[in-house]
C-alpha cells in the first residue's frame, strides 16, 4: 500500500543523506521525497511517499525514529490528511495548440506562468492523480519537459506534527 | 574540573584530550598520520590518557571494541584521515553490528581542503554513515567539546553503538575556551528506558500460565548489565533458558536450567525447546537468521512471544510478537521481578515437570559428543582442556569459523563479558586485537584467543603491539590447515569440492611467535594438550604464548542447521 510518511528532523547537513541512505540500505521503496526548512529554521520537514506492506511501513517508521536527528515521524495516511504536489510543465504552444492548451490548463485549474512565441510553462498543483490526469489529457507530443516536486502532506484538523 | 579550566584557551587537540580525561578514558588505541599530528602532540604532553600504538587501524578499532565488551568502559580509537579511516571501517562495522559502544576519533584534511580531493582525503562521514550509530564532522573548534560530549552520550545510552567524530586538522590547531558540559540532552534523541507497566503485567501473567516456557536472551542482557537480574528471574521461575552467541555468560552455563546456545550450531535441546515452547520470553535478542533459522518454519508452531528490547525496530522485525516491551532490559527485568513478587510466585499454577522431562529427553541425545582418539587432537578437546586449565574463569576471544563455534559450545561461560567475539558481522581477524583490548581493560586477567590458522593471519601483525605493551594473552590456534567452516559447507552442500579452502604455505607459527619476541609451541598429540596449556598459563604467565594445535583436519561442527532451514531440522554428528 501507498503511505505518506511525515518526518520532522534537525535541519543539519547530512540529515537528508541519513534518511535516504536508510531507505537504500534496507531496500525500502521511495516514490517521492520532499524536504525544506520549517518556520523554525532549526527544523526541516520531510514528506516521503513509500509503497510497502504494513509490516514494512512499521519497520520504516521505527528505523526512521532511530536516526538521531529525527525528532518525530508520523504515517499521514493512517488518518485524514491532505497531500499536494506541484508540477511545472513546459509545452509547445503554437497555432491552434495555444488555445487548446490554455483551455485544458483552465479545466485543471492550472496557470500559465511563462509565455513565449512557441511555448508555455504551466503550473499545476494537486494530488498525484490529478497531475497524472493532466499529462494524460494533453497531447503528449507537445510536452517539452516536466518537473514535479513530489508530495507534501499535512494532517487534517487537530493532527499536528511539531516539536 | 570543567570549572577550573573554564576560561583557559586551549587548542582543539588539547580540548579533545581534556574531553577524554573528563570521560575517564584511560586508553586510546590508535595510529598517527598527517591530519592527527596536533592531537598526537597534545597526547604526548600528558599522561592520564595512554596511547596504544597498534600496527593496523583495523586492530585499533577491534581492540577498543573489546575494551568496551569486556569491561563496560568505553573504548576509544584514533586514526588519521583517508587510509587510516578506510582501514578502520571493518572494525567500526563489526562494533556496529553487535551494538558495542565506542568512540572513534578520525583526522580529516583541513576544512578549506574538504571536497578538493586533497591528499588523504576521504568522505569519512559518508563512508561510515551506514555503520555507525551516529557521526559528526566538527567544522568549528567551538563545537568540539559539545560534540565529544554528545558522542560519548550517544555511544553508551539507548541501544549502544559506535559514534565517530571527524576532526579536520585546522580544527585541532585552532583554539578556544574549554568548557565540558556536565550533562547533555538531545531533543531528537530520547531512548525509552522504562517498560510499559501494563505490558509487564501481561508478560508475567503469560509466563505464569505457561506449560512449556522458554527463556531466550541475547547480547542486550550483557550490554545492559542485567545478568544478575536475569539469573534471579530465571531461577525464581525455574524455567529453561538459552543464551545466544552474543549473550553467552548472561546466565551461568554450568546451571542445570541452561540448555546451551541456540541456532545454526546450537544444542539439540535448545533448538527443540525454542521450536516447541508455548511461551517464549525473548530478552535483548533479535530473532537473528542464525538463531531461529527460517521464520516461516519457526512460525509453524504456535507460541506466545514476549519480547523485551530497547530498540523498537528490533521488535516484530523478523517474528511477530504478542507482548512487546520497549525498555532497558535491566529496568524491565527489575519491574518483572517486582511484579512477580507482588502477585506471588505461588500463583504460578502450572506444573512444568512434563516439559522438563521432555527437555531432559532431548538433552540425553548428547548432541555435542565427539570422538577423541589417541592420535589426532580434536578441536573440541582443546577447548575443553582450556576450560579446565583456566577453571572456566578466563576471558575468551575468538575469530570466525569452526573454532569460534567450538569455543562457544565447549567453554561454559558462567559470567557476562567473558566471551568476546564478532557475532553479527562475523569478522575474521578480530581475535588477537580483541584479546589485546581485553588485557588492557582487565589487567591481570587470564585471556585466551581461540582462533584458526586462517583468521589469526588477518591481524597477525598485532603480535608486535602485544610485545610492545607486554600483553600476556594466550593464542590457542586450532590449526586444521583449512578454512574449516568454508570447507564444512563445501563438504555438506557443495559436493565435497573444496574450492580454495585449503590453506597452503602456512608459516611456522612457533618461529613466527619467536620472531615477534614471544613464546611459541606446537602441539600434535592429545596427551600434550593439557600440559601445554598449563605451561602457558603458569610458566609463561606473563608472556604471550602462541600454541599451535595441529588438529583433526576434517572435524565438523554439529549440530548444524542448513541455511534457510528450520530450528528442528538439525543435522547431527551421527547423520554424516
Ligand atoms: C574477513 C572475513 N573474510 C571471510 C570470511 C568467511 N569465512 C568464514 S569462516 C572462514 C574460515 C575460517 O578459517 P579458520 O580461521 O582457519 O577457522 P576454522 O573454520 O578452520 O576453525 C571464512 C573464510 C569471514 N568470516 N571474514
Amino acid at each position: 500500500m501507498r503511505h505518506i510518511i511525515s518526518i520532522l528532523l534537525e535541519n543539519e547537513s547530512g540529515a537528508l543523506s541519513r534518511v535516504s541512505g536508510l531507505f537504500s540500505a534496507r531496500a525500502y521503496n521511495i516514490e517521492s521525497l520532499t524536504v525544506a526548512p520549517t518556520e523554525d529554521p532549526s527544523l526541516s520537514r520531510m514528506t516521503i511517499v513509500s509503497i510497502g506492506s504494513n509490516d514494512i511501513i512499521e519497520q520504516i517508521t521505527k528505523q526512521l525514529n532511530k536516526l538521531v536527528e529525527v525528532i518525530k515521524v508520523v504515517d499521514l495516511s493512517e488518518a485524514a490528511h491532505i497531500e499536494r504536489e506541484l508540477m511545472l510543465v513546459k509545452v509547445r504552444a503554437t497555432g491552434k495548440d495555444r488555445e487548446e492548451m490554455k483551455r485544458i490548463a483552465d479545466i485543471f485549474r492550472g496557470r500559465i506562468i511563462d509565455v513565449t512565441d512557441s511555448a508555455y510553462v504551466i503550473e499545476l498543483t494537486g494530488n498525484g492523480a490529478k497531475l497524472d490526469a493532466f499529462i494524460e489529457a494533453i497531447d503528449r507530443t507537445l510536452i517539452l519537459e516536466t518537473v514535479r516536486t513530489g508530495v507534501s502532506g499535512i494532517g487534517r484538523g487537530d493532527r499536528i506534527l511539531k516539536v | 574540573m570543567a570549572k577550573e579550566a573554564k576560561d583557559k584557551v586551549l587548542t582543539g587537540a588539547e580540548i579533545l584530550i581534556r574531553c577524554l580525561q573528563e570521560e575517564k578514558v584511560e586508553h586510546v588505541f590508535g595510529y598517527p598520520g598527517g591530519s592527527v599530528l596536533y592531537i598526537y602532540d597534545a597526547l604526548s604532553q600528558q599522561d592520564k590518557v595512554k596511547h596504544i600504538l597498534v600496527r593496523h587501524e583495523q586492530a585499533a578499532v577491534h581492540a577498543a571494541d573489546a575494551y568496551s565488551r569486556s569491561s563496560n568502559k568505553i573504548g576509544v580509537c584514533l586514526v588519521t584521515s583517508g587510509p587510516g579511516v578506510t582501514n578502520a571501517v571493518t572494525g567500526i562495522a563489526t562494533a556496529y553490528m553487535d551494538s558495542i559502544p565506542l568512540v572513534a576519533i578520525t583526522g580529516q584534511v583541513p576544512t578549506a581542503a574538504i571536497g578538493q580531493d586533497a591528499f588523504q582525503e576521504c568522505d569519512t562521514v559518508g563512508i561510515t554513515r551506514p555503520c555507525v550509530k551516529h557521526n559528526f564532522l566538527v567544522k568549528d573548534v567551538k563545537d568540539l567539546a559539545l560534540t565529544l560530549k554528545k558522542a560519548f552520550y550517544l555511544a553508551r545510552t539507548g541501544r549502544p553503538g559506535p559514534v565517530l567524530v571527524d576532526i579536520p586538522k585546522d580544527v585541532s590547531a585552532q583554539s578556544c575556551a574549554f568548557d565540558y558540559p556536565e550533562s547533555i540532552s538531545i531533543r531528537s534523541y530520547n531512548p525509552i528506558v522504562k517498560g510499559h507497566s501494563g505490558q509487564i503485567k501481561k508478560a508475567v501473567q503469560l509466563l505464569q500460565d505457561a506449560k512449556r516456557p522458554m527463556v531466550y536472551t541475547g547480547g542486550g542482557v550483557i550490554l545492559s548489565n542485567a545478568s544478575e537480574r536475569l539469573t534471579t528471574l530465571t531461577r525464581k521461575l525455574g524455567y529453561p533458558i538459552t543464551n545466544t552467541l552474543m549473550g553467552l555468560g548472561a546466565y551461568p552455563a554450568s546451571d542445570k536450567q541452561f540448555l546451551g546456545m541456540p541456532g545454526m550450531h546450537g544444542t539439540y535441546e535448545t533448538n527443540m525447546a525454542m521450536q516447541h515452547c508455548d511461551v517464549l520470553l525473548a530478552i535483548g535478542a533479535r530473532f537473528d537468521d542464525r538463531v531461529i533459522g527460517n521464520p516461516t518454519h519457526f512460525a509453524q508452531n504456535k507460541r506466545k512471544i514476549i519480547h523485551v528490547d530497547i530498540d523498537p525496530s528490533s521488535i516484530s522485525k523478523r517474528v511477530k510478537v504478542d507482548v512487546p516491551i520497549v525498555g532497558d532490559v535491566a529496568d524491565v527485568l527489575a519491574d518483572m521481578l517486582a511484579q512477580i513478587d507482588s502477585v506471588g510466585l505461588s500463583k504460578k499454577t502450572q506444573d512444568i515437570s512434563a516439559w522438563w522431562k521432555q527437555i531432559e529427553d532431548w538433552r540425553s541425545r548428547d548432541c555435542l559428543k565427539y570422538p577423541q582418539g589417541p592420535d589426532l587432537i580434536m578441536p573440541q578437546f582443546v577447548v575443553q582442556k582450556l576450560f579446565e586449565v583456566t577453571k572456566g574463569d578466563a576471558f575468551i576471544t575468538s575469530d570466525v569459523g569452526q573454532h569460534q563455534m567450538f569455543a562457544a559450545q565447549f567453554y561454559g561461560f558462567d559470567k557476562p563479558r567473558r566471551w568476546i567475539n564478532s557475532g553479527g558481522l562475523g569478522t575474521m581477524g578480530v581475535g588477537l586485537p580483541y584479546a589485546m583490548g581485553v588485557c588492557l581493560a582487565n589487567p591481570g586477567a587470564q585471556v585466551a584467543c581461540v582462533t584458526g590458522e586462517a583468521s589469526i593471519q588477518m591481524c597477525i601483525q598485532e603480535m608486535s603491539t602485544a610485545k610492545q605493551y607486554r600483553l600476556p594473552l594466550k593464542i590457542v590456534n586450532l590449526n586444521n590447515r583449512y578454512l574449516g567452516m568454508v570447507r564444512q559447507w563445501q563438504q555438506m552442500f557443495h559436493g565435497n569440492r573444496y574450492a580454495e579452502s585449503y590453506v597452503d604455505a602456512l608459516p611456522d607459527f612457533v618461529k613466527l611467535a619467536e620472531a615477534y619476541g614471544h613464546v611459541g609451541m606446537q602441539i600434535t598429540r592429545p596427551q600434550d594438550v593439557a600440559p601445554a596449556l598449563h605451561e602457558a598459563f603458569t610458566t609463561y604467565k606473563d608472556q604471550l604464548v602462541f600454541m599451535d594445535f595441529i588438529t583433526d583436519q576434517e572435524a565438523n561442527v554439529f549440530p548444524m542447521i542448513e541455511n534457510g532451514k528450520g530450528l528442528s531440522e538439525m543435522i547431527m554428528s551421527e547423520d554424516l
